[in-house]
């Protein structure tokens, strides 16, 4: 696929046309067998109530005094996702150090940890909360715990990876000099690879506090909750205010934890 | 070349950064430093514990007799899957893979024109390049579920809503992806051929798409990965695929037939999460 090579070769230029068409076939494909019906009757008409609502949002559901308001459950969402990315911050250590190849002289062992990761990793969150559910009931706690695990996923895989591209060099002074494993690391790697955890993890904050907004669609716990009920309710004002508090929360996260990934770095 | 951001990268979900190099900071350096060091670690326990009693965090509910018991039979169940189910399940699964498809397919084309605007080599114009990052920036707060609960509201019930959540979602990742790539081009050719005279399509066609275009199969690739899982969910707020089967069956409470649904998921996103990474690593 390398087309900067100047004379392209007949072949190459053959091959590229057949990945295009098909290309082009798998997209017709699936486009011909995705049902298309119901759309046009009346997509005006709601296109035309969806922009009165998100062009005049619900600003008294900002703050409501006697609860359940915008502020609580975005509250709540970043809540979720604070306790999730921490409890996962730390479970995923063992983890992340069964799956990093440096750590053991057997491949089996990192092999087995990085598809153990893998399983983990795609397993959707959704289903996690859903389980989570049927466990300690609906609401918060079951989202963080939906959270606490699946970033386990991601997380000890870039934290195992770290693990991997650590500086030998102390490792190796500490074992000449006599240190025990729990020493080696103690004083050799996790000095090092403390900081790039730390912005993993804040990185992983990110994620879950979008993952966090979607959660309540299930039914746990935070903003996703009062959005369902009023996207099921057709209350357009509503869903422009939740959606505008959404973006505004990311953003806000965004900015904060990139400023400290900066800085940590 | 200059090395563009590794799709690998952008598949662990790392931002950019290769392992710092520094000297790790050690906690016993000088006085203030450590003063300040314990106040961070306060606070950061301080707010963690406001929201654990905020979430009415219970760990021990979690090992109660009724949660042992429930997660205790759910497992139980889960672990004897219903393999005859298997068969009812193809349907919504190729759906599933098609919605992934098309989404993807849309998304990245319409990514195109709006990565060009974004990146600052081709479109020097910061009242162009600008605005165009702030709409690829919203578009990426919302959460492709968010999106597909909309677009169900809107659309009905059905496999167009999906679609159109990956449509939008794809859009915002690859378009990201590729500007970044795009911005970190080698800059002779473009320079040659301004000097030479060549226009802004011909600069365009002649000299970007040849260096980027690998960049931009392989973030295509990655974004289905990525769509394919998510295609696999988004039946939970009714846009077709698959999750819908699974939300019904773990309504009617059979989890042996959500097993099943779960299992060939997961062997159908390993299966293209594998092949993605092999053309990927073929491309580049």
């Amino acid at each position: 696929m390398n087309q900067s090579v100047p004379s392209k070769s007949r072949t190459a230029l053959i091959r590229n046309w057949i990945v295009g068409a098909g290309i082009i076939v798998l997209f017709i494909w699936s486009l011909s067998s995705l049902q298309f019906d119901g759309i046009q009757e009346y997509g005006v008409q709601v296109m035309k109530s969806i922009w009165e609502g998100f062009t005049h949002p619900d600003w008294d559901y900002v703050y409501m005094p006697e609860g359940e308001d915008l502020l609580r459950g975005l509250l709540e969402t970043l809540v979720i996702s604070i306790l999730g990315t921490f409890i996962s911050a730390f479970l995923c250590i063992p983890f992340a150090f069964w799956a990093s190849n440096n750590m053991s002289r057997l491949g089996i062992v990192s092999g087995s940890g990085k598809f153990v990761l893998t399983v983990i990793r795609v397993f959707p969150e959704i289903i996690m909360a859903i389980l989570f559910i049927v466990a300690v009931g609906p609401g918060a706690f079951a989202g963080v715990l939906a959270l606490g695990v699946h970033s386990i996923g991601m997380l000890a895989k870039l934290y195992s990876e770290t693990i991997e591209a650590v500086d030998n060099g102390p490792r190796e002074a500490l074992i000449a000099s006599g240190a025990s494993k729990l020493q080696v690391l103690r004083f050799a790697v996790l000095p090092q690879v403390i900081p790039q955890f730390i912005s993993y993890a804040l990185y992983r904050f990110e994620i879950n506090i979008r993952s966090a907004t979607v959660l309540g669609l299930v039914g746990a716990g935070g903003i996703g909750t009062p959005l369902i009920f009023a996207l099921q309710t057709r209350n357009w004002s509503r869903v422009g205010i939740i959606l505008l508090g959404i973006v505004v929360l990311v953003i806000i996260i965004d900015l904060i934890s990139g400023w400290l990934r900066r800085r940590i770095i | 070349m200059t090395p563009a951001p590794t799709p690998e990268a952008a598949a662990s979900g790392a931002p950019t950064p290769p392992p710092s190099k520094k000297p790790a900071p050690t906690l016993d350096s000088k006085g203030p430093q450590r003063y300040k060091m314990l106040a961070t670690w306060l606070l950061f326990i301080v707010v963690l514990f406001v929201c654990f009693v905020g979430v009415d965090a219970d760990f021990l509910a979690l090992f109660s007799e009724g949660a042992r018991e429930n997660m205790g039979r759910i497992l139980g169940e889960m672990l004897r899957p219903d393999w005859s189910y298997a068969s009812h399940i193809w349907k919504p699964m190729v759906e599933t893979v098609q919605i992934a498809i098309a989404g993807t397919i849309i998304g990245a084309v319409l990514a195109v024109p709006v990565a060009l605007l974004c990146a600052v080599n081709i479109m020097p114009k910061k009242i162009v390049s600008i605005p165009a990052r702030m709409v690829l920036n919203l578009v990426r707060t919302v959460p492709d579920l968010l999106f597909a609960a909309i677009f169900v509201a809107v659309f009905g019930i059905g496999a167009f809503a999906g679609m159109l959540a990956l449509v939008f979602f794809s859009f915002g990742l690859v378009a990201k992806l590729t500007y970044e790539a795009i911005e970190a081009i080698d800059p002779g050719p473009l320079e040659a051929m301004t000097a030479s005279g060549a226009n802004k399509i011909q600069l365009i066609v002649f000299g970007v798409i040849p260096q980027a275009l690998p960049y931009f199969f392989s973030y295509v690739l990655y974004t289905f990965e990525v769509n394919v899982r998510a295609a696999a969910v988004l039946g939970f707020v009714g846009a077709g695929g698959i999750g819908l089967h699974l939300d019904q069956q773990l309504n009617s409470l059979r989890y042996d037939r959500a097993s099943t649904i779960i299992l060939l998921t997961l062997v159908i996103v390993l299966l293209i999460d594998y092949a993605s990474t092999y053309l990927r690593r073929k491309l580049l």
